[in-house]
């Protein structure tokens, strides 16, 4: 018996050590950009405009482009996919065409975002005529978070248990209302959190974004106006070597906006835990 | 919450959604007017930073007019003007593609080629010929030209760089090596040989700095007398391309960087002037 | 008079599903109808497997693309696969409750960093090394698939955790009953019963990186040739139409829309491999 013991003491060894492992790979990333980049964060890094290209001043514009951007393509795609699943989970039975669009939307959650960037260049830069603007960049974001949007939305609708539903309709009320009034604000968990996942990696796009809302660091004055993100002036300023100190002072900026972004998430969903407790 | 259900009780709209929509509008509105005072540069990296700091200039002096600048290539230049995404394409190219026929091409500055190694490599000089036989892959060592043992790392840029059709076209026609690694602008290109002690690179003039050293080409150095002259040969125009008729806001600027503060200001970071 | 409004309801509800679906569809649509063509005036089998790829003379293989994406993915999976499991199955068995509270926000911070960053501390931080210690450019597979792996972790570790806590506590209970100590229960009876789920977290792990696209340009050097070798320099099917994409028109544009539909095609695959195995076990993703 003492083999299997030793051998069990070998097995949890190396499991925990390439836990530390994971653990010391993750702190060492989150270190090496807060440590250099903590540093820059100022009023004036964080709320003033470059100058000189970018090797001094601040970031705010591009603080600006990202926020703009990313409520902007969010603000496109939650109605449209929330509504959409609404209709495929509250109106529609369980079917052939049902069960198509979902592997649509699969299919497309898993395209790779260069593929939309390439469409949103080709069609709405391009063809649209809208050039590198906000309006193309927040256009192609939504098409990307939208299958996502629709899908976790689709499964917050389906956990509301039938029961409920049925409850509802005893009472007389209306399908619409039903849904207005139970199914969804019991399903706004499932719905935020594919929201908030949706918002996290609309910040961190950067492909897709270069090729569609262009990367001009000015404010922008109108829909049409070309704007930065976070993500691609990080992009610029690194790879091209134009200012160390900026480019970590940004990356540190992203980071704290994931967190910011993840710990939100968690304090709504302890919110809507407890409120349904209640 | 509120946007999910915009119609309220009396089935009028929640006061939220109103505001969207009015800012909605508003700023689709704003941008028709913008449309006509905003000038999109799109195109050579190369020139970029240079058209950065002269649209900074120009938006100062001209705060109704709103320049901004792209990068991409200068292949990306020439496309965008062409399809209207730009209304003025930069292309740094030693000859103009026959796509760019129907483009209107104005040369707003000069720019010379800088081949660039990294600091620490001893050799300080090539000939055209070693120059493009290591490009082609023929040259494999740095011992094959006077340098320590070691595989060459030959950098380079994607195939719609002016920078890349100038560099090859003057060298004489010739099929890069498969083995190049390819980064997308200049500045990456200064980023890859500074990291690299064993690599080669080219970029536009302008931006060498302290982190790589420009070598000699055929024994002549890459300075703006030497390129003036004529003497130092990996020199190439940049152009402005447009379309058709330009709109006065794109020829208010274009007159500004051939004037004498625009042309001062590009001379100043190391471009040469257009004449 | 409210079941006139709930029609209209349902009617208008139906135009936004319908719009909706509409709008994804014609991506679809476009990709595809750019790049069909294409593959049919060049020949699949010439577009598949032609290692030539020089756009300006209509040479248009992208052989050692496919080569390249694969092998970074694997690469990626390589490292990503254990160390992702290693921890989940870690945190799950035999790790304190109260770590696995504090690991996962972790986690899902690091899966939340931009690729962009971790492109930029491949540049600065591994391709050196690897060039240091390996030799080569040190903008390879090698780094690629490092890069990508620490970039799956988060995406394998989740869905792993999650398999294993489907696992009904009576399988442990059962084989502990039986005399096996604990890793021998998880060896041969949870593992078992979780590998459907962890397989199709590796999946969804390998669609995340053969479509990752900044962080494989800044650390794989990108060049177009065959990779030989892990230390060897090479472009991806997604570096390719990024790096292209900017002016590339007529068939050079349909080729890289072509070369969407060979990446959709391949995620596509992965999906829905993915979607049956967890189906089949009753983890609903």
């Amino acid at each position: 018996m003492s083999a299997h013991t030793t051998s069990q003491r070998i097995a949890v060894g190396v499991l925990a050590a390439a836990t530390a492992l994971t653990l010391t790979v993750v702190g060492v990333i989150i270190f090496f950009v807060l440590e250099k980049g903590l540093p820059q964060l100022s009023w004036a890094f964080l709320f003033t405009g470059p100058k000189d290209m970018g090797k001094a001043g601040g970031i705010f514009p591009a603080i600006v482009g990202t926020l703009l951007l990313s409520l902007l393509a969010i603000g496109i795609s939650l109605p449209l996919g929330v509504l959409t699943a609404v209709y495929l989970s509250e109106y529609t039975r369980e079917s052939a065409l049902t069960k198509a669009i979902r592997f649509g939307t699969d299919c497309l959650a898993g395209i790779p975002s260069i593929i939309f960037g390439l469409f949103g260049y080709v069609f709405f830069v391009t063809t649209l005529r809208m050039g590198w603007s906000l309006i193309a960049g927040a256009l192609t974001l939504a098409m990307m978070v939208l299958p996502t949007l629709i899908r976790t939305s689709e499964e917050a609708l389906r956990s509301v248990p039938q029961s409920w539903r049925e409850v509802s309709f005893s009472l007389g009320a209306t399908r619409w209302e039903t849904v207005r009034k139970v199914v969804l604000p019991n399903a706004l968990p499932g719905i935020v959190t594919g929201v908030m996942l949706s918002f996290g990696r609309s910040i961190g796009e950067t492909a897709a974004v270069i090729y569609t809302a262009g990367s001009s660091f000015r404010m922008p004055r109108s829909a049409f106006d070309s704007v930065r993100t976070l993500a691609v002036h990080f992009y610029l300023l690194a790879r091209e070597g134009i200012s160390a100190e900026k480019a970590y002072g940004t990356a540190a900026v992203l980071v704290l906006s994931v967190l910011a972004v993840n710990l939100l998430t968690y304090a709504l969903m302890n919110r809507f835990i407890r409120r349904r407790s209640r | 919450m509120i946007l999910l259900f915009p119609k309220g009780r009396a089935g009028r709209l929640h006061a939220p959604t109103w505001v969207l929509l009015a800012s909605v509008i508003s700023m689709i509105g704003s941008a028709c007017a913008g449309r006509a005072g905003a000038v999109t540069l799109a195109g050579s990296t190369a020139f970029q930073p240079f058209a950065e700091k002269l649209a900074e200039e120009y938006n100062s002096a001209h705060p109704e007019v709103n320049v901004t600048v792209q990068g991409g290539g200068s292949a990306l230049g020439i496309s965008a003007a062409l399809n209207g995404a730009a209304q003025i394409g930069m292309a740094d190219l030693v000859e103009l593609p026959a796509d760019a026929a129907s483009l209107k091409a104005t040369i707003v500055a000069r720019d010379g080629i800088a081949v660039v190694v990294n600091p620490v490599n001893k050799v300080s000089s090539l000939s055209m010929v070693q120059l493009k036989e290591i490009y082609a892959g023929n040259i494999r060592d740095w011992k094959d030209v006077g340098g320590l043992s070691g595989p060459i790392t030959v950098v380079s840029r994607e195939s719609g760089s002016g920078t890349r059709s100038s560099f090859e076209t003057i060298l004489g026609k010739f099929d890069l090596t498969r083995d190049a690694i390819i980064q997308d602008s200049n500045g990456t290109i200064r980023e890859t040989v500074a990291n690299d002690v064993r690599s080669i690179g080219y970029l536009s003039y302008g931006l060498v700095n302290q982190k790589i050293k420009a070598i000699t080409v055929d024994g002549v150095a890459c300075t703006t007398e030497l390129l003036l002259s004529g003497k130092y040969r990996l020199v190439r125009p940049i152009y402005f391309l447009t379309l058709g008729a330009s709109t006065p806001a794109v020829k208010g600027f274009i007159d500004y960087v051939l004037g004498p503060a625009g042309q001062a200001s590009i001379v100043a970071d190391g471009l040469l002037p257009a004449t | 008079m409210k079941r006139a409004s709930d029609k209209l309801v349902e009617r208008l509800l139906l135009a936004i599903a319908l719009t909706t679906i509409l709008c994804l569809l014609v991506i679809a649509v476009f990709i595809f109808k750019e790049g069909l063509p294409f593959i049919f005036k060049i020949g699949l089998g010439d577009f598949l497997f032609s290692s030539d790829w020089r756009p300006d003379s209509g040479h248009y293989g992208i052989f050692p693309m496919i080569v390249s994406s694969l092998w970074v993915t694997l690469g990626g999976l390589l490292v990503g696969a254990p160390l992702g499991m290693s921890g989940a199955i870690f945190l799950s068995e035999f790790g304190p409750p109260a770590m696995m509270r504090f690991v996962k926000p972790a986690i899902e911070l690091l899966a939340g960093i931009p690729s962009v960053v971790f492109g930029f501390i491949g540049v600065m931080v591994l391709a050196p090394f690897i060039r240091a210690v390996a030799g080569g450019p040190g903008l390879s597979v090698l780094a690629a698939s490092i890069v990508l792996g620490v970039m799956i972790l988060p995406t394998i570790m989740s869905i792993s955790i999650d398999a294993l806590a489907s696992v009904p506590q009576s399988y442990r209970e059962g084989a502990l009953a039986l005399g096996a100590t604990k890793w021998q229960a998880v060896r041969m009876v949870v593992l078992k019963a979780a590998s459907s789920g962890l397989l199709a977290g590796m999946i969804l792990g390998m669609g995340r990186a053969i479509g990752e696209t900044m962080a494989v340009i800044m650390v794989a050097g990108n060049a177009v040739k065959m990779p030989t070798s892990s230390l060897d320099s090479a472009r991806t099917l997604t570096a390719n139409i990024a790096l292209e994409m900017g002016y590339a028109t007529g068939m050079h544009r349909q080729a890289l829309f072509a070369t969407g539909i060979v990446l959709f095609i391949v995620i596509m695959i992965l999906n829905g491999m993915a979607g049956s195995i967890l189906k089949k076990r009753g983890h609903l993703r």
